[in-house]
């Protein structure tokens, strides 16, 4: 890496002569000066990346083919290991179990969100505090919140007592295979509903208000004016909202690992592994189990159904062109026109 | 972009929530007061049991009112676990951690943003790879890495791999782009500062507001990150908060609200630091995630 210091020293009257007064380029400040500076600026980025991203990322590789418990001799198993996590029971389970608890929380998270948004943009008042607290579940541990949920669900706690008073029975929140998957998923939903909702209302409040009122003009009610004006413009929004859930819903581990530890590794995920995920039980390979290259495997085939739900995405995002506001107006036309208003 | 309800355009009406009949504004409140009874409750439950005693906590009725034993609790906590001490290695991580997100990003940011260098489009694009990589994808040769320097278990394991991201670049660089006038920079070049004095004295003031939402959304995500220290942090007498908490409630799992009040005394601090930015951090929050 180049390091020229810049030879100008501030405003001494013998650098201003060494260096004539350029006239100001807008369009490439510095073009025509030594590129040493602005290299060393972006290059402890890349250096810490090289070392601690890129080089972890093709050693897993490599990893991945070895047969290893971290301290003795690696041994050459080769694609056996992928073959070997293809055939472990757990590992399925593990993965069925995350995709589970991903639909069972994304899909509420997101309408919840979006009602939430369209709720709060219907307010002005008061929205500085509603923000603050719809965004603090957010903010707060997730260990802390998962151990007090945890106190919650439990056989005798607060949500069966609940359920006592009315007179139902209680659920094995923490120990049947749909309580399990269930409290999970409230745990999500809870701490990221304001998030999203928050995202969403920034992407309501974007819309131009020429477009409420070309819809309110053309006679449109709050139906039409919501699929056919709102929505179309908050897809962008709403999808990336889908992807970055997908992506950490994919990767759910803490509350799963904190709410069934014990001193017993044999326990991880809870009763009958129901809280088993994909990063838990990699965690338990690679560091209770120690078995390093099998843990490896496991975050590339992590990494690979990652991968395929974001190219999907990918296309769903480019396939879908917004209708534009001419489009709309003829729409709702044609509608106003059907409904006689 | 509206900032907050006091810059409100009339926008909403056209939704027509809420701008009908009365009894449908007062419908929104009561179910928006509900979203905000939800959101709260369990922090107002986590004060109840730290409060209360064990037997309190499964009793039935249950008792939803705080007890007197708050402060026998946490008295038990600081018996128990080095709470102080994982606090400290927290603090350091995250105050440490944030600042040098804040300088290394903003450096690289204001080189992106404007200055033309060999490989730059490259470069920059690279960031974005760096982007799609899953952060649990390569947790074992991380860790492997880490003891190879032999830094596992110490606080450098925590602080150097993410003194340096990608989203705080973007972020940042956007912002350079926007509000870093090319006037002010060249006035500064015919007064013959250089690229680090231009850095520091000219774009540094007003990167302020793009610093403070940056600054405390890194400070937070550090504070709750779990499974990095979890697995890097290997001596027991050394962990971060969160690990301790982790720790406190496997070992007491039976001393609920010991457990509890540990849990609450993990928790106050970061409310505190998001409270005092809440108002910048929200501003900016949409803007910043859909940066990802």
């Amino acid at each position: 890496m180049a390091t020229v210091a810049d030879p100008a020293e501030a405003g001494t009257p013998a650098a201003d002569e060494r260096r004539p007064v350029r006239r100001s380029r807008a369009t490439a400040p510095g073009g025509r000066r030594r590129h040493g500076p602005p290299l060393l600026a972006i290059s402890p980025f890349y250096v810490l990346f090289a070392v601690f991203g890129a080089f972890p990322v093709v050693f897993s590789l490599y990893l991945s083919f070895q047969d290893w418990d971290g301290i003795g001799d690696m041994r050459f198993v080769g694609f056996k290991q992928y073959g070997w996590l293809l055939e472990d029971s757990v590992f399925w389970h593990s993965v069925l179990n995350t995709f589970e608890i991903w639909f069972l929380s994304t899909v509420p998270m997101l309408f919840l969100a979006l009602v939430l948004a369209f709720l709060l943009h219907s307010q002005v008042r008061f929205t500085g505090a509603y923000r603050v607290a719809y965004f603090i579940p957010n903010v707060t541990s997730m260990v802390a919140m998962t151990v007090v949920f945890g106190s919650v669900f439990a056989q005798t706690g607060l949500a069966n007592s609940a359920l006592r008073m009315v007179g139902m029975d209680g659920v094995g929140w923490l120990s049947s295979e749909w309580g399990i998957k269930v409290s999970l998923s409230i745990m999500i939903i809870w701490r990221w509903v304001g998030y999203n909702a928050l995202i969403f209302l920034a992407g309501l409040q974007a819309i131009p208000t020429e477009h409420f009122e070309a819809a309110r003009v053309d006679g449109a009610n709050s139906w039409q004016t919501l699929f056919r004006v709102v929505l179309p413009q908050l897809r962008p929004v709403v999808l990336f909202a889908a992807v970055t859930s997908t992506i950490n819903g994919l990767q759910i581990f803490t509350e799963s690992q904190v709410l069934f530890q014990s001193t017993d590794v044999g326990t991880t995920g809870g009763p009958g592994q129901e809280g088993m995920t994909i990063v838990l039980y990699l965690w338990q390979k690679a560091f209770k189990d120690h078995q390093f290259g099998y843990g490896a495997a496991m975050g590339w085939l992590l990494f690979a159904i990652i991968a395929v739900f974001t190219l999907i995405n990918w296309r769903l995002v480019s396939g879908s062109d917004r209708e534009d506001r001419a489009g709309i107006r003829s729409l709702l036309r044609r509608k106003g026109a059907r409904n006689g208003r | 972009m509206a900032v907050d309800g006091k810059e409100r355009t009339t926008g909403s009406a056209g939704l027509a929530i809420g701008s009908g009949s009365r009894l449908t504004r007062i419908c929104v409140r009561v179910v928006l007061l509900l979203g905000v009874l939800i959101s709260l409750f369990p922090f107002y439950w986590l004060v109840v049991m730290a409060s209360g005693t064990t037997q309190d906590i499964y009793s039935y009725p249950p008792k939803l009112v705080p007890g007197p034993h708050l402060l026998d609790n946490m008295g038990r906590v600081l018996d128990t676990v080095d709470f102080f001490g994982s606090l400290f290695n927290t603090v350091v991580v995250a105050v440490v951690g944030t600042a040098l997100v804040l300088f290394f990003d903003s450096l690289a940011a204001f080189a992106f943003a404007k200055y033309e260098f060999p490989g730059k489009k490259f470069l920059f694009g690279g960031l974005m790879v760096t982007y799609m990589i899953p952060a649990q994808l390569s947790l074992v040769p991380q860790f492997v890495t880490m003891a190879e320097f032999g830094w596992a278990g110490s606080l450098n394991a925590l602080i150097i791999p993410g003194a340096a991201n990608a989203f705080g670049i973007f972020w940042m660089r956007q912002y350079a782009q926007n509000s870093l006038p090319d006037e002010l920079l060249d006035a500064g070049r015919i007064d013959g500062a250089g690229f680090f004095r231009l850095y520091w004295q000219v774009a540094m003031p007003l990167f302020r507001p793009a610093l403070a939402f940056l600054g405390i959304f890194t400070f937070i995500s550090i504070w709750n990150d779990y499974i990095w220290p979890l697995v890097v942090m290997i001596d027991p007498d050394r962990v971060t908060l969160q690990v301790a908490l982790a720790n406190l409630n496997v070992l007491y799992n039976t001393d609920y609200s010991l457990v509890m009040a540990g849990a609450l005394m993990s928790v106050v601090p970061l409310i505190i630091v998001f409270l005092i930015g809440a108002r910048h951090f929200l501003r900016d929050l949409a803007a910043g995630a859909t940066k990802m």
